[in-house]
């Protein structure tokens, strides 16, 4: 009896399933390299602190965009609405940091889930439209609410406690960056073990063909409303811990800039592919911090021209350019 | 003597002409061809920098340049359709609104390397300046020529849709694409043309908007959300829906930044998302 049942557990599709969720040599090469900040270059690990915030923002957009195809350009509603949340929280109330993440993911959360009932209707400009006037909206509201959001200028006077009562946030960035790179990685192991599940290929299914999933059964609506809800949550923890380590949250948590800007990061890194946003996130913030000289008119000259490249001549980004570019190297190599 | 809610309705017509003319185009290019093209008001910013340059440094008349500020964008945009957007027809809402907004990123650059970021001073001629009183309302000449302007369009493109060979074959493709093209309308023609003209009235748009918003290099994005907004509430590939969106948004904007200033453009993205909810393909969208 037991051949059987282990013949049950070994078919295809669950086969396939295992052998993505093995762990490749190159990814724990990748988690080791985000160590190196504190040895090589500790004067950055402030840099390197809102690397692994935008890379978990960067993550969260993926989720949707990458897996189950919803263009939205109008993430920011969930990750400014979660830092005014977490800020506000520990202004208002005290500054213990964890509880302060569990508002800004909580309020981030009901958001995402209230709007999803919206997303999981449209498709095509209109969902663009309606992600686009979300945001617009919070961001009008928050700029007119300025009693409790400081309006134009930005919350001020949040003050964070020491992480766990010991590590204080200090100038150099050691806690901000420690508290981001654990919340980073624990959030990445989950995602990753969702998208390897049969839900994470449901999802993949809507994003080539919404209408045809039902069909087969698959609620398609169902799953665009659970993996938009996660998504504005971790959008949600990103926006929170923007808050603490920065502390302070400007209006631009929530502007269509830093949409655009999350947009573009993870179609440079390679959409749908779960390192694509965080390789595109740390290129981008790294040639960003570099050129930091250029006006931002002249450094979104160049952006704007990256952007057509990739669309034209890397439609699959640095990921997917990287592989086809290792399979040519295989294919030469296994001619000789 | 009127009361003041008539001024604010004048002054919302012809701003909502004004976001018609920039948005037509887009919404008759995206009923036609599918394609969300977010570097459509970086043609209308071509316009309105045709015009700024024509009269600043080479002293023509502001009338006789909007010929030019229409003319301009329009084979500009041949020149767009041809070398980047026709390869992206087929492809998805993704990486056609990366291409665009690629596009309007550079356009934006570019505008500030030639031009510099600060506003754009311009001299309307004349007759187009001050005001007159009529029955207590302060009505402004350029408004009134606004609207002129707007409602000739209007018939004009109407005119051109209902009653010309051209604007049947149009009207097919937007109906349906496939059975166009079998019955022998070149398609591809049509939509060329069709861009051509739409972002020829998004360039002439640009051109009068100097006097009412400005005019500086951000331009080819703070329009792009007013003209996405009429066109998702307008409905894809209609022109008296692009309208009644354009004069409802219009008016919106300037009833709302007058009667309750502190909400400032919070009321528009209410009534766009309002209007969304209730037809999710706007207001006389079919699909």
């Amino acid at each position: 009896m037991a051949s059987i049942t282990d013949a049950g557990s070994g078919t295809e599709p669950a086969r396939y399933l295992k052998r993505q969720t093995r762990w490749h040599w190159a990814e724990t090469l990748f988690w080791l390299g985000t160590l190196l900040p504190f040895f090589l270059f500790p004067d950055y690990l402030q840099l390197a602190s809102q690397i692994a915030i935008t890379a978990l923002f960067a993550l969260s957009l993926d989720l949707i965009l990458g897996y189950a195809g919803i263009v939205s350009l109008g993430h920011t509603a969930f990750f400014g609405t979660a830092a005014y949340a977490a800020g506000i929280f520990s202004k208002m109330v005290w500054g213990e940091p964890f509880t302060g993440l569990i508002v800004g993911v909580a309020a981030a959360t009901l958001l995402g889930y209230a709007s999803s009932f919206i997303i999981a209707r449209f498709r095509h400009l209109t969902l663009i439209m309606i992600t686009l006037g979300l945001a617009l909206l919070l961001e009008q509201a928050a700029n007119s609410a300025s009693w409790l959001t400081g309006g134009s200028d930005g919350l001020q006077g949040i003050e964070i406690w020491p992480l766990l009562g010991h590590f204080d946030f200090d100038l150099w960035g050691y806690t901000a960056y420690t508290y981001s790179l654990i919340a980073l990685f624990v959030v990445f192991l989950g995602v990753r073990r969702l998208i390897n599940s049969p839900f994470g290929l449901a999802l993949r299914g809507i994003r080539e063909n919404a209408i045809r999933m039902p069909a087969i059964g698959a609620p398609s609506r169902k799953h665009i409303r659970t993996v938009y809800t996660l998504s504005a949550a971790i959008a949600g923890l990103a926006g929170a811990l923007l808050a603490q380590t920065t502390q302070t949250v400007a209006l631009d948590a929530l502007g269509f800039q830093r949409s655009a800007d999350v947009l573009i990061m993870v179609v440079l890194g390679g959409a749908g592919r779960l390192y694509g946003g965080l390789i595109g996130t740390i290129v981008y913030m790294i040639a960003h911090d570099q050129f930091s000289g250029i006006a931002p008119q002249y450094w979104y000259f160049w952006i704007g021209l990256l952007l057509i490249a990739v669309v034209m001549f890397l439609p699959n980004g640095i990921l997917g350019g990287l592989q086809v570019a290792a399979a040519w190297v295989q294919a030469r190599w296994s001619k000789r | 003597m009127l009361p003041p809610v008539f001024g604010v309705l004048f002054d919302g017509l012809a701003y909502g002409m004004l976001l018609f003319l920039l948005s037509v185009g887009l919404s008759v290019t995206l009923g036609l061809m599918n394609f969300v093209n977010l570097a459509h008001c970086a043609f209308a910013m071509v316009g309105g920098y045709v015009t700024v340059l024509l009269v600043n440094r080479y002293g023509w008349p502001f009338l006789w340049t909007l010929p030019l500020a229409f003319l301009i964008p329009a084979l500009l945009s041949v020149g767009f359709e041809r070398v980047f957007y026709r390869r992206f027809y087929g492809k998805s809402d993704l990486d056609q609104v990366l291409l665009t907004i690629g596009i309007a990123f550079v356009s934006v650059a570019a505008a500030a390397w030639f031009f510099g970021t600060t506003q754009q001073p311009i001299s309307t001629p004349e007759v187009l300046r001050g005001s007159f009183h009529v029955l207590g309302l302060d009505i402004a000449p350029y408004r009134l020529f606004l609207i002129v302007v707007g409602v000739a369009v209007t018939a004009a493109l109407i005119g051109g849709l209902e009653y010309t060979r051209f604007g049947a074959q149009v009207r097919a493709a937007v109906d349906n694409q496939r059975m166009a093209s079998g019955l022998g309308i070149n398609v591809e023609r049509t939509f060329a043309i069709t861009f051509a003209v739409g972002s020829g009235l998004a360039g002439l748009g640009g051109a009068l908007a100097i006097e009412i918003v400005g005019l500086d290099p951000n331009f080819a994005f703070t329009y792009l959300i007013y003209v996405l907004i009429v066109v998702s509430v307008g409905g894809l590939g209609s022109i008296g829906g692009s309208l009644a969106a354009a004069l409802l948004i219009g008016v919106s904007d300037i009833a709302g930044k007058y009667y309750v200033p502190q909400l400032g453009a919070f009321l528009i993205y209410l009534v766009m998302l309002a209007i969304l909810m209730w037809r999710p393909s706007g207001l006389f969208g079919r699909r």
